[in-house]
C-alpha cells in the first residue's frame, strides 16, 4: 500500500482527532449548544450532563475516585500553572520550598520561575544520562519548608518515564504534595493517581486524540485535600478553581477521548511500541554513528528521539519535508540554544544539534515507519557526504582535538 | 521556518560539493565554526597562475541556510581574483538568499570561510615562494 504524504510523525506536539471523538463532539456545536451553568432549561441541562459524563470518563482514565476531582481548564500549560502557582501560594504558610527537576516542561519550570520571584525558593533536581530522576537527590533535597514536589509522568521530547510510585511514596512520607505532569502520559503509560500516590495531575485532550484547547486538573479530595489558590475570578465554577463557561464540545471530546485510551490502551501501545522499535532498528542496521537520547527501557512507547552524528537536525528535516518530525537542533528554536532536555542529560551540545524526535501514534502504519527508514537514511547519507566532520571522522582525525574557531 | 525559494535550490541542488587536495599548494582550505554551536563550513579554491580562482569546493554541517550560503561562496568566488573574492561580503549573501534575521550568522560564517581559504593559499604561497 502506499504511504500517503505528508507523513505525520509528531505525535508528541499533538494529535489528529480521532473520528470517533469528533462525532462525538458534534452535537455540541449545533444542537445542544447551551452553557453548562444554565440549569433552568433542558439546553443547559443536556449540556451539563455531557459534561459530567466526560468527567466519568478523564477520572477513569487516570484511576481517580471521585468525578469531582477533576477540574476543566484549557489545556495542560494552564493546568501546570493552576497546579504549581494554586498550591505553593495556598501553602505559602506552611513552607516555602519547592522541589522540580530540571528537565520539566516550559509551563513548570516557568511557573517555578514566576515564584522564585515572589520570593519561593525553588531546587531544579538534575537527571541522570537516562532522563531519569535521581530518588536520593529528591530525598535529600526535601525540607521541613517543601510544600510541593512536581515531577512529570512522560518527558515530551525524549519519552522517559519518571518512577512515580516511588516519588509518590517518598512526598507521602514528609507530608509534602506531589503534582505530575501527565500531558505525554495519559493514555500512553499506566497513571493510576491512587497507587501512584499523586495528589494533582495534570492532562490534555490533544494528546490523546482530542480536540486541542482542553485540559484537566484533578486535584485530590481525601487524604489529603488539597486546597489551591485559583488563578482566574469569575462565576466560580469548578468548584470556585476555575472560573470560566467550559467548552462544552471539548470537554465532551476530551471525555471520549479518555474513554477511547483507556478502551485501547492494551493493544495500542504494544502496537505503538513495535512500530517504534522497527523504526530503531531500522535506522540502526543502516546507520552508522546513532546515538539514542534517553533510556530506552522506561520510555513511552511511541517515542524516538535520535542524535545523527555529523548531521545538523534542521538540515535533516529539511530534507525529509515529507515527513513531520521534530528538532532538538538550537536552528529551529528562537534561541539558537539546543534543547535543554538534552543538555540536562548531560548530551554533547554537538549532538544535541543532530537530535530528531520521532512521535509515533495511533494512526502510523508499519508501511509509514518503513517509508520514514528509507528518507530518513537516503537523506541522512546525502548530508554526511557533505558534512565537513563526517569527512574528518573518515579521515580518523578525533573531533575533540580540533581547534574550532566558534563564533 | 519558510525557506527562500534561492536556499532551498542551493539545499537540493548544492553547488560544487566535495574536497580539494588540501596539501596542493594551490589550493587554499577554510575550516570555521565549531560543531557544538550547530555550524561548521569548509571551503576550498584552487588558484591558477593567473592568480584566479578557477575551481571552488565545500562541504557544510549546519542548518539550510548554512548549506545554502556555502554552496553560494563557492559559486561566487569561483572566476574572481584573489582580492575580488576578499570584497564578498555577508550582506550580499544575506540579500541573494532571503536570509531572515536569525540566519545572519550563516552569511557571516561564509563570509568568514572565504577569508580563511584566502588566508591559507596566501600563507602556503609565503612558505613556498618559488612554485
Amino acid at each position: 500500500m502506499a504511504v500517503k504524504l505528508p507523513l505525520y510523525l509528531d505525535n508528541h506536539a499533538t494529535t489528529r482527532v480521532d473520528p470517533r471523538v469528533v462525532d462525538a463532539m458534534l452535537p455540541y456545536f449545533s444542537e445542544w449548544y447551551g452553557n453548562a451553568a444554565s440549569r433552568t432549561h433542558v439546553f443547559g441541562r443536556q449540556a451539563e450532563d455531557a459534561v459530567e459524563r466526560a468527567r466519568g470518563q478523564l477520572a477513569r482514565a487516570i484511576g481517580a475516585t471521585s468525578d469531582k476531582e477533576i477540574v476543566l481548564t484549557s489545556g495542560a500549560t494552564e493546568s501546570d500553572n493552576l497546579a504549581v502557582k494554586g498550591a505553593a501560594r495556598m501553602y505559602r504558610a506552611k513552607g516555602d520550598h519547592l522541589i522540580t527537576v530540571a528537565t520539566e516542561h516550559k509551563a513548570v519550570l516557568d511557573a517555578h520561575h514566576a515564584l522564585e520571584r515572589e520570593g519561593f525558593q525553588v531546587t531544579f533536581l538534575p537527571v541522570d544520562r537516562r532522563g531519569l530522576v535521581d530518588l536520593a537527590a529528591l530525598e535529600a533535597a526535601l525540607t521541613d519548608r517543601t510544600v510541593l514536589v512536581s515531577v512529570m509522568a512522560v518527558n515530551n521530547e525524549i519519552g522517559v518515564v519518571q518512577p512515580l510510585a516511588e516519588i509518590g511514596r517518598l512526598c507521602k512520607a514528609r507530608g509534602v504534595l506531589f503534582f505530575c505532569d501527565a500531558a505525554q502520559a495519559v493514555g500512553k503509560v499506566p497513571i493510576d493517581v491512587e497507587a501512584m500516590g499523586i495528589d494533582l495531575l495534570a492532562f490534555t485532550a490533544h494528546k490523546m486524540y482530542g480536540p486541542k484547547g482542553v485540559g484537566a486538573l484533578w486535584v485530590r479530595r481525601k487524604a489529603p485535600r488539597v486546597r489551591l489558590e485559583p488563578l482566574f475570578h469569575g462565576g466560580g465554577h469548578e468548584r470556585g478553581l476555575r472560573s470560566g463557561t467550559l467548552a462544552v464540545p471539548l470537554v465532551v471530546g476530551f471525555g471520549a477521548a479518555a474513554a477511547l485510551a483507556a478502551e485501547l490502551f492494551d493493544d495500542e501501545t504494544a502496537r505503538i511500541r513495535a512500530l517504534r522499535d522497527r523504526l530503531w532498528a531500522g535506522l540502526q542496521a543502516r546507520l552508522p554513528n546513532i546515538h539514542l537520547n534517553g533510556d530506552l527501557a522506561a520510555r513511552a512507547p511511541g517515542n524516538l528521539n535520535v542524535s545523527f552524528a555529523y548531521v545538523e537536525g534542521e538540515s535533516l528535516l529539511m530534507g525529509v519535508s515529507d515527513i513531520a518530525v521534530s528538532s532538538g537542533s538550537a536552528c529551529t528554536s528562537a534561541s539558537l540554544e539546543p534543547s535543554y532536555v538534552l543538555r540536562a542529560l548531560g548530551v554533547d551540545d554537538e549532538l544535541a544539534h543532530t537530535s530528531i524526535r520521532f512521535g509515533i501514534g495511533r494512526f502510523n502504519s508499519e508501511e509509514e515507519i518503513d517509508y520514514a527508514i528509507d528518507r530518513v537514511v537516503e537523506v541522512v547519507t546525502r548530508l554526511r557526504e557533505m558534512s565537513p566532520l563526517w569527512e574528518m571522522v573518515q579521515e580518523g582525525i578525533d573531533l575533540r582535538s580540533v581547534r574550532w574557531t566558534g563564533h | 521556518m519558510a525557506y527562500s525559494d534561492k536556499v532551498l535550490d542551493h539545499y537540493h541542488q548544492p553547488r560544487n560539493v566535495g574536497a580539494l587536495p588540501k596539501d596542493d599548494p594551490a589550493v587554499g582550505t577554510g575550516v570555521v565554526g565549531a560543531p557544538e554551536c550547530g555550524d561548521v563550513m569548509k571551503l576550498q579554491i584552487r588558484v591558477n597562475a593567473e592568480g584566479v580562482i578557477e575551481e571552488a569546493r565545500f562541504k557544510t554541517f549546519g542548518c539550510g541556510s548554512a548549506i545554502a550560503s556555502s554552496s553560494l561562496a563557492t559559486e561566487w568566488v569561483k572566476g574572481k581574483t584573489l582580492d575580488e573574492a576578499a570584497q564578498i561580503r555577508n550582506t550580499d549573501i544575506v540579500a541573494e538568499l532571503n536570509l531572515p534575521p536569525i540566519k545572519i550568522h550563516c552569511s557571516v560564517l561564509a563570509e568568514d570561510a572565504i577569508r580563511a581559504a584566502l588566508a591559507d593559499y596566501k600563507a602556503k604561497q609565503q612558505s613556498a615562494p618559488n612554485r
